[in-house]
């Protein structure tokens, strides 16, 4: 029982027939056109709690292959929890608990045998804050092929590769050995975009990972997840509503509701559906109300 | 400009010679920092006293006994004056890499353990215990070395054949007396390294242990550097333990399984006797002495120019 690797999964993806099940309780007519077909990730009923805290209720998404999704909604509503919970980086958080089940290409990652390091392998993240490690430009980008233990024969390639996927080579190539914080934060982050593509992952999660840039950075790093999703499935969390709809070719609307008892706000899926859609013609009154600014 | 400031109402803030611009004294805010200064300066003043009461009968020694008389393997000149150094300071080096071979693995190993590795309850509790352990007074260890470490384990359990007093278990205990400062000290620059640091490394596949070796390790070099040089003076500086298990003769063998009088040890046993001041072996506790200052002040130097060299800023 071992995670599939990207490489020997594409055939297998193309023979998964449509998935017609409802999500977010469309009816079936409805998802033939919602829900992305052959899905690279799915979670069913997925419920997060930190302690007693229901953070997240019933959460069913899928993400389609080469395909970029973006979950939005007003703060709290558990975005970050849910992108986090798609790569098991909520086991590093004490007291987190996920009900439900997060698969990739079919297998629950949450499965008793699954190792969440070799998940992350598959599944990278990059974060709100850009996070270079205190090494070189160059020892960033090797970092991950060696420590996941990738064979690799020529070192330099791969960070050039990765460098140049980010399209941050020409701006570094003459400083690799230089440290990485030396960066402006714009180039951080599309370093931490570069170590993350190093490893060559399936699925890239991004939580945020525009809001602590200026717009001509943001706008590099909108170009770039463009020219990635022919690589990878990304899902992307993001405040900012022109880049949702810029980017995504799907998004998720997320709200939180406070429960009538506690008074506790679990955040839950409002929307899920083609970008355009949610945007031109949102099914729900309160996914309208949040794209229009009238809420959250 | 003066109008402004005496026209009655207060003129808009903001401009030339307005409200904002009046000084106000803040006599409290002169007084603490005056403090401040003068306990910055007291400690500066203390060092620089020390070295010149070192300094003086030091200049004194060198009149009395040849600089080569001093800087030899063995003692030459009058009989009751024996004024070689080098053993001595091979007995302090000796002692020194034995307590630190123990000291950094354990050290480091334990603060490690307790910054990535420990539960938050576990640490609650151990974190505090292995800082105790730096209470224990030093003559405890001396003693333990002397009835227990050498007769009992080093003799006994483990088969060797070492002397009553011995640098090996000297050097093991003045090892594991710094041992807390090394793990305290380094947990601390530890756990200060970013938390994103070590997401960023486990969301590209890395585990823990790669975490913590690679990224988190390194982050914080310098501060487990400055522990380590730290618990490496306080061996260097160690009296107790040394004057106890170490033994108090001049050796020049490098093994260590017989006794070496250290610098430390040498002042302490020498000041115990007859040195009248201004004799040539008054003079030389001085000469010891400022040998030990120098030897730290170089450690410390050193370990600067290296932190310096390999830090890793975040
Ligand atoms: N580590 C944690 N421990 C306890 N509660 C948490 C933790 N992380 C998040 N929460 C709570 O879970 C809920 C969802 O948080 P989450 O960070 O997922 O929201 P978000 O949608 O990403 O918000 P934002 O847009 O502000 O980033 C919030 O109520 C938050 O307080
Ligand atoms: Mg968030």
């Amino acid at each position: 029982m071992t995670i599939h690797s990207p490489t020997s999964t594409t055939d297998e993806i193309l023979d998964v027939t449509d998935r017609t099940e409802a999500v977010n309780n469309g009816d079936a007519s409805d998802l033939a056109r919602t829900a992305p077909r052959g899905p690279v990730m799915e979670t069913r009923d997925l419920n997060v709690f930190y302690g007693d805290f229901h953070a997240v209720h019933d959460v069913n998404l899928s993400f389609g292959r080469h395909e970029i999704t973006a979950l939005i909604g007003p703060s709290g509503c558990g975005k970050s929890t849910v992108l986090r919970s798609l790569n098991r980086m909520n086991d590093l958080v004490a007291g987190a608990k996920v009900q439900g089940s997060v698969t990739y290409h079919g297998e629950d990652i949450y499965g008793p045998k699954v190792d969440p390091i070799t998940v992350r392998q598959h599944i990278g993240m990059v974060f709100q804050k850009p996070n270079p490690f205190p090494k070189s430009i160059y020892d960033n980008i090797a970092y991950g092929p060696r420590v996941t233990g990738m064979k690799v024969t020529d070192m330099d390639a791969v960070v050039e590769d990765a460098l140049r996927g980010a399209a941050l080579w020409d701006e570094v190539k003459d400083k690799l050995k230089s440290p990485a914080y030396g960066l402006s934060g714009g180039q951080q982050q599309r370093l931490c975009i570069a170590r993350t593509i190093a490893t060559r992952p399936d699925v890239i999660l991004m939580d945020e990972p525009c809001s602590a840039l200026d717009p001509i950075a943001t706008a590099r790093i909108e170009d770039l997840m463009s020219e990635l999703k022919t690589e990878f499935t990304i899902i992307i969390v993001t405040h900012n509503m022109q880049q949702a709809s810029r980017v995504s070719d799907r998004t998720a609307f997320f709200t939180a509701r406070p429960d009538e008892t506690t008074g506790n706000r679990t955040g839950l899926l409002v929307e899920f559906n083609r970008t355009q859609d949610i945007f031109e013609a949102p099914a729900d009154p309160r996914t309208e109300a949040y794209i229009t600014g009238r809420f959250g | 400009m003066s109008q402004f400031t005496q026209a009655g109402p207060p003129a808009r803030a903001g401009l030339p010679g307005g409200p904002l611009l009046t000084a106000k004294r803040r006599p409290g805010e002169a007084v603490i920092q005056g403090l401040l200064i003068a306990s910055a300066l007291l400690s500066v003043a203390i060092t620089f006293g020390i070295i010149v009461a070192l300094v003086e009968p030091v200049i004194h020694f060198f009149g009395q006994v040849p600089l080569g008389d001093f800087f030899s393997w063995t003692d030459q000149g009058s009989k009751d004056l024996r004024p070689a150094v080098l053993p001595l300071l091979l007995g302090t080096f000796m002692v020194t890499v034995i307590a630190l071979a123990l000291a950094i693995p354990l050290g480091v190993g334990a603060a490690m353990y307790l910054s990535e590795y420990a539960t938050r309850r576990t640490r609650a509790w151990l974190k505090p215990t292995v800082e105790l352990l730096a209470g224990v007074p030093s003559v405890v260890y001396g003693f333990f070395a002397v009835f227990f470490l050498t007769p009992t384990v080093l003799n006994g359990w483990l088969g060797l054949d070492v002397s009553f007093t011995n640098s090996l278990a000297a050097g093991i205990l003045v090892g594991v007396m710094i041992i807390p400062t090394i793990a305290s000290l380094s947990e601390d620059a530890l756990s200060a390294v970013p938390q994103a640091l070590r997401q960023g490394s486990l969301a590209m596949g890395a585990n823990r242990m790669q975490t913590s070796l690679r990224v988190v390790l390194p982050a914080a070099i310098s501060g487990v550097a400055a522990a380590v040089v730290l618990g490496m003076s306080r061996a260097v500086g160690e009296t107790m333990i040394v004057a106890l298990a170490g033994g108090s003769a001049k050796n020049t063998s490098p093994d260590v399984g017989e006794g070496h009088q250290t610098m430390t040890a040498f002042i302490a046993q020498t000041a115990q006797g007859e040195n009248p001041v201004g004799t040539a072996s008054y003079n030389m506790l001085f000469a010891v002495a400022l040998l030990l200052f120098l030897v730290t002040l170089i450690i410390n130097a050193i370990s600067i120019v290296i932190v310096r060299r390999y830090r890793q800023v975040y």
